[in-house]
Formats: structure tokens, sequence, C-alpha cells
């Protein structure tokens, strides 16, 4: 059972302050060696508590966390020898950046050339070469974000964790950090573990994402099923955008069901895992797959819309559009297209493929039935 | 250019801006003057004043000055002084004089008195009228001890709060061993003040670290606790501590409950009560910068350097305890500062070896009135809180440079 693909298990792992909060619920989660694997969720979904856990700073309430084969339940944290990059740096700032990516070395009394040599490496790994005897207090954010990198990663250590590194950062260094990161993780054969809020950062980033809300696992793939498959409304809420309908399940047949949304329009979408004919669902839609069309119809699931307004965005015209049926939706349509018909107050049809639209679980409010 | 032209006004208006600044702290600047500056000033140059002498025999004084100090004055002097005296003679300016005079010299009061009540004004042979009057006045280490105190300046009291004092050829020397008390006082308050502070470092760092880590509202609770004796008068906290440490107190009432001890052990009007009450006066004063320092720093460091291989230890004192060092500087500072300056508590529950400097200052300022020498042992106290200061900012106001 254990093998490279189970590198780092959790195992029904739970972590609860007091009575009441539990800020993680019967966690279920591989990472194989060398995988890049993104904890992405709101806040306060547990991922940060999740990491401690790994790391051995929060004992799991219940459950069992694995490190390559070994029960981590009684090694302590300076044994675990996990890298870590935390969100505020965690930068000790009276030493100097050498003094700082030097110190997992010292503490395991490594001879002073190899430190040296270590240190050296490291530094240029990170592309810091000329800061060596500065303090923290001296360097940019992007640099003390390099720093702790190279800290985390000078003693080789097989596993490493990164919560929301680059949270602090403005967007352009954050783009360029992201592709460091993921250049650094190939090319040192890492397994890494990286914590966001950022969807877009986790979908760049991984290997495979594992979704996070209230303590618990909503869904664990790579990027492109995550998007493309969904396995909850919560997910497909989560990752890009989405337009969601609230309706009924009418039939379920070979993985494509007939739902009939609120306000009486069928539409035929992909059913997810655990749809049942007469339940109630809710029906998520990406705008980059909604047709619009002036005249002729789109080939599955068409029907009449009209553009309420449109927000012009550079590279696509976002167009909000409603039905006579009562659903409100936007669609993206890429500009320069010759669109020329499409104006606000304009009648348009609609559609878009059954495969690009999931049926999946009811959002609260889509649970009950519409009035 | 447009700009130009707005220049001219933004930079009145910007003088009228800092002038508006210095008035909105001129009274805080007054009430300090008022209040802290000049009174604190006034005092202190008495330490360097010695008007009492030539307030009441001011041409003998100046005559005394003129002297070479060998042997005996002139005659002339002598007969000045003669005249000055039958002036002064029930007035009550002969009294200050007097006692001035007796500080120098053990005696001097009551010979000064009884002289002036004899005395009558003479052609010539002054000195051997005084002489008549008490052979004493035939002593040139009389004459010397008034050419001491004829002012205006002296640095009699100076001399003496650190145990020295000029010999009647007018050089530094010790003071006799029977009088030498202030350079052993302040050895003990010094070293009283640095008991104190290793002991409220010690005490205080966990209680700081405890409270800086602990869930909020935990934490606001051990703060009040620590707070409460903070808001106490020091003179109820130490009042508690007799009750406390007395010997038939709580404490040692439970040490001979549970057979510890026999006899009552001797924990208070020594030195364990006087470092007992003190540390626990002081030791907020230690907590709260500690607690500010590390409230800053969080638990991240410490993980992180775990997380690096660091054992708690190794972790603590590579990661966590140089962090600390504003806390430890600062409220080192405070308590040692305060502690030197103590007063009220080794009174209360010290013995008499146990006395801090303050103490001989309150003493010399109510009891004795002599201001001068009082003013003195404050000017030397102040110099050294003003050292440690300046050494405490030549550590801190840089914590980037160097290591
Ligand atoms: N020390 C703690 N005491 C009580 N509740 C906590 C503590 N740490 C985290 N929590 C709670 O656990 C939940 C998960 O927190 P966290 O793991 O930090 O989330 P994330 O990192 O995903 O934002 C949150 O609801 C948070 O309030
Ligand atoms: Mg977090």
């Amino acid at each position: 059972m254990d093998g490279p693909d189970r590198f780092v298990s959790f195992d029904r792992v739970s972590k609860r302050y007091g009575a009441a909060v539990w800020a993680v619920r019967d966690l279920d989660l591989t990472v194989a060696k060398g995988e890049f694997v993104t904890f992405l969720g709101p806040s306060g979904s547990g991922k940060t508590t999740s990491l401690m856990m790994l790391a051995g700073f929060e004992q799991p309430t219940g459950g069992e966390i694995r490190l390559d084969g070994r029960s981590l339940r009684d090694v302590p944290p300076y044994r675990r020898d996990i890298g870590m990059v935390f969100q505020n740096y965690a930068l000790f700032p009276h030493m100097t950046v050498a003094e700082n990516i030097a110190f997992p070395l010292t503490v395991r009394r490594q001879p002073r050339a190899e430190v040296e040599a270590a240190v050296r490496r490291a530094l240029d790994l990170v592309r810091l070469g000329g800061m060596a005897e500065r303090r923290p207090a001296q360097l940019s954010g992007g640099q003390q974000q390099r720093v702790a990198l190279a800290r985390a990663l000078v003693f080789n250590p097989p596993l490493v964790l990164m919560d929301e590194p680059l949270g602090a950062l403005d967007r352009q260094l954050r783009e360029q950090m992201q592709i460091e990161i993921k250049h650094l993780h190939e090319r040192l054969g890492l397994t890494l573990i990286y914590v966001t809020h950022d969807q877009g950062e986790a979908l760049t980033m991984s290997d495979r994402v594992a979704v996070f809300r209230d303590g618990g696992l909503q869904q664990l793939a790579p990027p492109l099923e995550l998007y493309e498959r969904p396995a909850s409304s919560f997910v497909a809420q989560f990752v890009g955008d989405s337009n969601q309908f609230a309706g009924r399940v009418v039939r379920v047949d070979d993985g494509l069901c007939l739902v009939e949304l609120d306000g009486g329009w069928r539409v035929t979408a992909a059913a997810a895992g655990g749809i049942a004919a007469g339940a109630r669902t809710t029906l998520s839609i990406r705008p980059e797959r909604v047709i619009v069309s002036d005249a002729g119809d789109p080939p599955e699931n068409a029907g009449p819309a009209v553009v309420e307004e449109l927000i012009y965005h550079g590279d696509h015209v976002r167009a909000h559009l409603a039905t006579p049926t009562g659903q409100a939706l936007f669609a993206k349509v890429l500009s320069g297209t010759g669109h020329g018909w499409l104006r606000a107050g304009a009648p348009v049809r609609i559609g878009w493929q059954a495969r690009d639209c999931r049926a999946l679980d009811p959002l609260p409010d889509h649970a009950g039935q519409e009035q | 250019m447009a700009a130009g032209t707005v220049r001219a006004p933004a930079g009145r208006s910007r003088f009228r801006l800092r002038l508006g600044a210095w008035l909105l702290i001129l009274p805080l600047f007054l009430f300090a003057a008022g209040t802290f500056v000049i009174p604190i000033g006034l005092m202190l140059v008495r330490s360097v004043q010695d008007p009492d002498f030539a307030a009441a025999f001011p041409r003998t004084a100046v005559a005394l000055a003129a002297w070479d100090g060998r042997d005996l004055p002139p005659d002339a002097t002598a007969r000045t002084f003669l005249a000055e005296l039958q002036a002064a003679r029930g007035g009550d300016r002969i009294s200050p004089a007097a006692t001035r005079l007796n500080a120098d010299l053990a005696g001097f009061r009551s010979l000064l008195l009884r002289t002036a009540r004899n005395a009558r004004a003479v052609g010539e042979d002054g000195l051997g009228t005084l002489a008549a009057i008490d052979a004493r006045w035939a002593e040139p280490g009389l004459w010397a001890a008034m050419r001491r105190a004829a002012g205006p300046l002296t640095d009699y009291f100076l001399l003496a709060a650190i145990d020295l004092q000029r010999t009647d050829d007018g050089s530094i020397a010790a003071m006799p061993e029977t009088r030498a008390v202030f350079v052993d006082v302040f050895i003990r308050t010094l070293w009283i003040g640095f008991v104190v502070t290793a002991f409220c470092l010690v005490l205080g760092y966990p209680v700081a670290y405890l409270i800086a880590n602990a869930p909020a509202r935990w934490a606001n609770l051990l703060l009040v606790v620590v707070l409460i004796p903070f808001w106490t008068s020091v003179l109820v906290r130490t009042t508690a501590w007799v009750v406390l440490l007395q010997r038939d107190g709580l404490v040692n009432g439970l040490l001979r409950w549970s057979g510890i001890v026999e006899q009552p052990l001797a924990l208070i009007y020594n030195r364990t009560g006087v470092l007992v009450a003190m540390v626990h006066v002081l030791l907020p004063l230690m907590i709260l910068p500690l607690y500010s320092v590390m409230k800053g720093i969080g638990p991240s460091p410490m993980r992180a350097a775990m997380s690096l291989g660091a054992r708690p230890l190794e972790a603590f004192a590579r990661v966590y305890l140089p962090q600390t060092r504003a806390g430890i500087a600062a409220g080192a500072l405070l308590v040692y500062i305060s502690a030197i300056g103590y007063y009220v508590t080794p009174e209360l529950v010290g013995g008499g070896g146990d006395q801090m400097i303050s103490y001989f200052i309150a003493f010399y300022t109510n009891r004795t009135l002599n201001w001068g020498l009082a003013a003195a042992l404050s000017l030397i106290l102040l110099l050294a809180t003003g050292l440690l200061y300046l050494a405490y900012a030549r550590i801190e106001v840089r914590p980037e440079a160097g290591k």
C-alpha cells in the first residue's frame, strides 16, 4: 500500500479546537513523490491547519499522517525534515541573509566549508548572489520571499510546504515567482505542497489541486479535470467563473440528464456522480462555453435571451443575459470577432453543448423549489 | 511656470504650520520646565552652593577667602569675625551657619554659639580674645574649616558624597573611615539594583512569554493579574509583604506548619525582605516591555527554526531570545533605574544595612536639612542613571547595525 504514490498520506485526519470548531474534518489525501499538490480553498477552510499538522506544529485530534510510510505521530517537528515556507516568510531579522540560509545546516552541525558552499549554491539558485550580507529588513518583499525559499531548500528536504508564500507580493512579482517555484520544483524533483486561496495560481502551478471547504476535501484532481469536471457546485463556483441555475432532474440516462430549470426551460447536461431523477440540482456552465448568436440556433440547449449589459474587457466582451424563463447568466465573447449585432437590449439566441454543462449537487439557495 | 507662483505662499504656510506645532507643545514645555526641569535644577545647584556661612558673616567670608590658608588668619579677620558674631547674635542666620560648620567639624556648632554669646568688640588682638573665650580658636584647623565654608561655591558636598574631603592644606583626601559611608551605600544601591533586575528578568521572561502566547481571553486575564499590583500603591504592596513575611506571618506559619523549618526564618527587615518586596513591586516594569516585544514576534520564528531542524532549546537561544533583546534591554533599564532610586520599600522591609542611597537623600533633605549634601548625592545618582541610559541608547538605538 505504501509506495511512491503515497509519499504523504492523510488518513481520516481531524483537528478540533474546543468542542465546536472543526478546523479539519476526516481528511483523506495522498501525495505522490515528486508531485506538486496545491491546497486551495477560501480563508478558514483548514488549509493552514492541515499543513501545520503535517509539519508537526499541531497534533491531529484524530487520524494518522504518514510521511514515506512512517507515522508522524511521535516525530517532533525538528526531526521531520520538512522544508517550510511561511506566509510571512518568518525570516530571522537579527541574522544576515547568509546566516538565515545557513541556519538549517548549522543546527545539523555541518562543517563550515560545506555550509558556505551550500549557502552560495542556494543563493545562486534563487538569484540573490549579491545579497548574502544584507539583513532581511533591507530586502524587498520578493527578495525576502526568495531567501525564505532558499532557506527551506538548502538542506535538501524531500518534502517542502509553502503556506500562501506569494500572498504579500504584487501581481507581477507573484506571477514571476510562480514560474520560479514551478521551475525549482521541476529541477530539484521536490515533493511540494502549496497552499493558496488564489484559484488561478492553483490551476497554473499544480499537478493536482485539493479543494478545501469547511475543513473537508471537496475534490482532489488535476487542474483540467477540476475545471472541466468539477465534482460539486462549490468547486464549480470557486474554481473559475461559472453560471449556476437551480432546477430539478427529470431523467438520467448514460451520463447525461434532462434538467428542468426553475421557470420551465428544459436542458440536457452531463450528470455528476450522485445525480438521481427527481432531485434538486444546480446546473453549472462556464461563461466562455455559452454560445451567443444573432439568428441561427446553437446545436444544443438553444433558447431565447435578451442582452442586458455589455462590459468590455479588452480580450473579451462580457455579455449579461436574461432568459424569458428567469435565468440570469453571462457569456464571454471573444472581442474583435465581428459581433456587431451584439448590443444592449438586442434579442439573441443562446445555447451550449450538453457536455459543457454539469448537473451538480444543489447549492443551499437552490435546494428548495422556486417560490 | 505656474508651479513657481504657488511656491512662496506654500513656504509661508509651512512656516505657519511649524509655528502652530510649536505653539501646540508650548503648554507641555512650560509644564515640564515649571514642574520638573527648574525645581530639579535649583535643587541640584545646591550641591555646589555654600551660602550659609557667608549669609551670617559676609565680611568674614570675604576676608577668609583672601587669606592664604596657612597657619592662622590675620588678626584683622578675627576682629571682623568678632564684630559680626556680635551682630549675628540672636539673629536667625547664625544657626544655619553653625550647622554647616558642624557638618565639617564635629562640635563646631556649640563652639560657635557659645563664642557668639561671649563675644565683644575689641580694638586689637582679636585672636587672643577668641582664644580666651575658647582655646580651640588657636587651632588653625578651625579657621581652615571656616575658610572652606566661606562660599559662594564649594566642592565640599560633592566630595563628601563620595567620601572625600579637603584637608586643611587644601588637598583632596579620603574621609576618615568612621565618616566614610556613601561609597558603600552607592555600591550597595547599584548591587541591589542589579540583583533585583536579574530576578525580575528571570521571573518576568517566562511570564511575558506565557501571556504573549496564550489564547486572547487568557492573555487579557493574565495581563490584568500582572497589572493589578502595578496599579496598587507601592506602600500597600510593601505593607502586604510585611504581613506575609514577618516572624509569625503567613509564610513562616506555612513553613512551620508543614515542618520544613522549626524556627521562623528571618524573612524581613533584612536583605531578603528588600529583594522580595522590590522584585514584586518592579516585576511589571520588566513584564510589560517584554510582553509588547514578544507579542510582535508571534509563534512563526520558533516554528520556522524547528522546521529547519533546531531543537526547541536551540531554536529559543538562537532565534527567539535575540529577537527579544530590545525588550530585555528596555525592561532591565526600567527596572534598574527604578530600583536604584528606591526608598520606601527598603525603609519599610529592610534593616539598617539595606538602606539605599535615596534613603540618605531623604534623610538629609527632611531631617538634618543638609540640602547641599542631599543635592550632591542626588546629582551622583542622576549621573549614574544618565550613564546607564547612554549605554542603553548606544546598544539599542541602532539594533540593525553590527552584531
Ligand atoms: N488555534 C486555533 N484556535 C481555534 N480555532 C482555530 C485555531 N486555528 C485555526 N482555527 C480555526 O480553524 C479553521 C481553519 O483555519 P485555517 O486552517 O487557518 O484556515 P485557512 O488556512 O484555510 O485559512 C478556521 O475556522 C479557524 O478559525
Ligand atoms: Mg491560512
